[in-house]
């Protein structure tokens, strides 16, 4: 009965019914929403660098750190409160790119895994999803940084 | 005794003597929320760790079903359980405060029916008189074992489901009034090759039907036998897709007559509800609450329950193993 069953559905044919019934991802509409929230959190964050240009006599280049640990600091607010991951299901990448996700994956992880310590939880749990970005973003930077000094080096720009 | 390849028809017929279902804040917000017998407002139940809390949900439906079953802990002979946690902890750790004989299985999401059908396997064989069975999930302490931290920002694709937060447990007896388990056909494994943590209905969809064929085979019914046949967590696409495999199997399977525990335990208005409700207590809550209830009013005679799971590990997810998948049957008779 078994082999009987087997040649009713193979994998293939099955993976292909799985696939048409499931429902199409709204790419554009994903797009334009992280376009909008994106845009939003940069906007804010630039609001933000000029608060501390105006009200604070920061130049334009050293307010960034400020502006910076101010998003991050509202990013992980709003992750404690319940509310970013919310946020970040209608707005996908939008929310995600932008520093405040950076904060947010540190933050969750850290809420998530508190009940085990602060060493063996929070510490070593902190840069759980953070942890491949530091990498793969310092590593990046590092072959760039070689490739911009080899152009240099044989007389480029 | 065993009929056909892969099913059981006992003959003694293990009664419900008691069944009770605790859940949590979302279920309580959800159209079966009179079919619970205890729910919470929050998730921690006072408890400090969510894994406690998960804990703290099986022990209080084991504790409930008891005494709905009007006996005390120490009828209790033995007592099956499972869940979705590392080393199912929820269940040891409900085992040492019942302190009754434990046998700990696992069967993801289709642990339910798991327990079910060897708990009336024991009783039907005489080879122990009363026998508790229960399940839990928790959605904190499941989300956070198998997938993202529970408060970061991933986005979520449509076909994903929301573990349900809520433990359900039964007492079986040799005899009293209530409903009885009639048969139960044990399923095999099936892997259609599907990778995709975030569709697990389409995965577990042929596991489900698979089982159904088997257990009409083996005791000659169809499904015009049952009132209602339900699966566990396969959600909406899953239950789309099993509706779509049902002419594939040769089974005519009348639309109305099958219904899925992961659509029905959320209403469409709750926000990030996805494809459906998922967790070991899906089919749990929504079987040992609702549709008891409903055989016990006299609304439903006969129901064959088709619990699912998904038996992949974080680990295996990672290593690009796609997901093997499972399902019970448990075939439910009330007659007054």
């Amino acid at each position: 009965m078994t082999e009987h069953k087997q040649r009713i559905l193979t994998q293939k044919e099955y993976q292909q019914m799985a696939k048409a019934n499931e429902p199409k991802r709204p790419v554009l509409a994903n797009c334009v929403r992280a376009f909008l929230v994106g845009g939003i959190i940069c906007l804010i964050g630039q609001g933000i660098t000029d608060f501390y240009i105006f009200c604070f006599g920061f130049t334009e280049k050293s307010a960034g750190n400020p502006t910076a640990a101010t998003l991050i600091f509202l990013s992980v607010l709003l992750t404690s409160l319940g509310v970013y991951d919310h946020i970040a299901q209608w707005a996908g990448a939008g929310t995600a790119v932008p520093v405040t996700g950076f904060a947010n994956s540190m933050a969750s992880a850290a809420l998530e895994h508190r009940t085990e310590g602060y060493v063996l939880g929070v510490g070593s749990n902190m840069f759980k999803l953070a942890g491949s970005v530091i990498v793969f973003g310092v590593f990046s930077a590092f072959v760039i940084a070689l490739i911009r000094t080899l152009i240099a080096m044989i007389g480029g720009v | 005794m065993k009929q056909g390849s892969q099913s059981w028809v006992f003959t003694n017929c293990p009664v419900i003597v008691g069944a009770a279902v605790v859940g949590g804040p979302r279920e309580a917000r959800g159209p079966l929320a009179e079919d619970f017998d205890l729910l919470h407002d929050d998730l921690l139940f006072g408890e400090k760790t969510f894994e406690k809390a998960e804990k703290k949900l099986l022990e209080e439906a084991c504790e409930l079903a008891v005494q709905k079953a009007n006996l005390q802990k120490q009828d209790i002979e033995f007592f099956i359980g499972g869940d979705l946690l590392d080393q199912i902890i929820s269940s040891t750790f409900t085992g040492r405060t019942l302190s009754v004989p434990y046998l700990g299985v696992f069967g993801a999401c289709s642990t339910s029916m798991e327990s079910l059908a060897l708990g009336a396997l024991i009783v039907d064989s005489r080879f122990g008189g009363n026998v508790l069975c229960g399940t839990a999930s928790h959605y904190a302490a499941v989300e956070k074992q198998y997938r993202y931290p529970t408060e970061y920002g991933s986005q979520k694709p449509d076909t994903a489901q929301w573990t349900v937060t809520g433990a359900g447990a039964v007492v079986l007896g040799p005899t009293g009034a209530g409903p009885r388990v009639v048969s139960a056909t044990i399923g095999k494994i099936v892997d259609m090759g599907l990778k995709d943590p975030f569709n697990m209905g389409a995965a577990m969809a042929p596991a489900a039907v698979d089982t159904i064929a088997a257990h009409f085979q083996d005791l000659a019914a169809s499904p015009s036998d049952y009132d209602l046949i339900i699966t566990g967590d396969l959600g909406r696409y899953g239950h789309q897709l099993t509706l779509e495999l049902f002419p594939k199997y040769h089974i005519d399977m009348p639309e109305e007559k099958y219904v899925d525990c992961g659509m029905m335990i959320y209403s469409r208005e709750q926000p990030m509800r996805f494809a459906g409700g998922s967790g070991c207590a899906c089919s749990a809550v929504v079987v040992f609450g609702h549709i008891l209830n409903r055989m016990r009013r006299g609304e439903l005679k006969k129901v064959l329950i088709v619990a699912t799971g998904a038996l992949l590990s974080p680990l295996s997810y990672q290593q690009k193993e796609s997901i093997p998948c499972i399902a019970h049957a448990v075939a439910i008779e009330y007659t007054v």
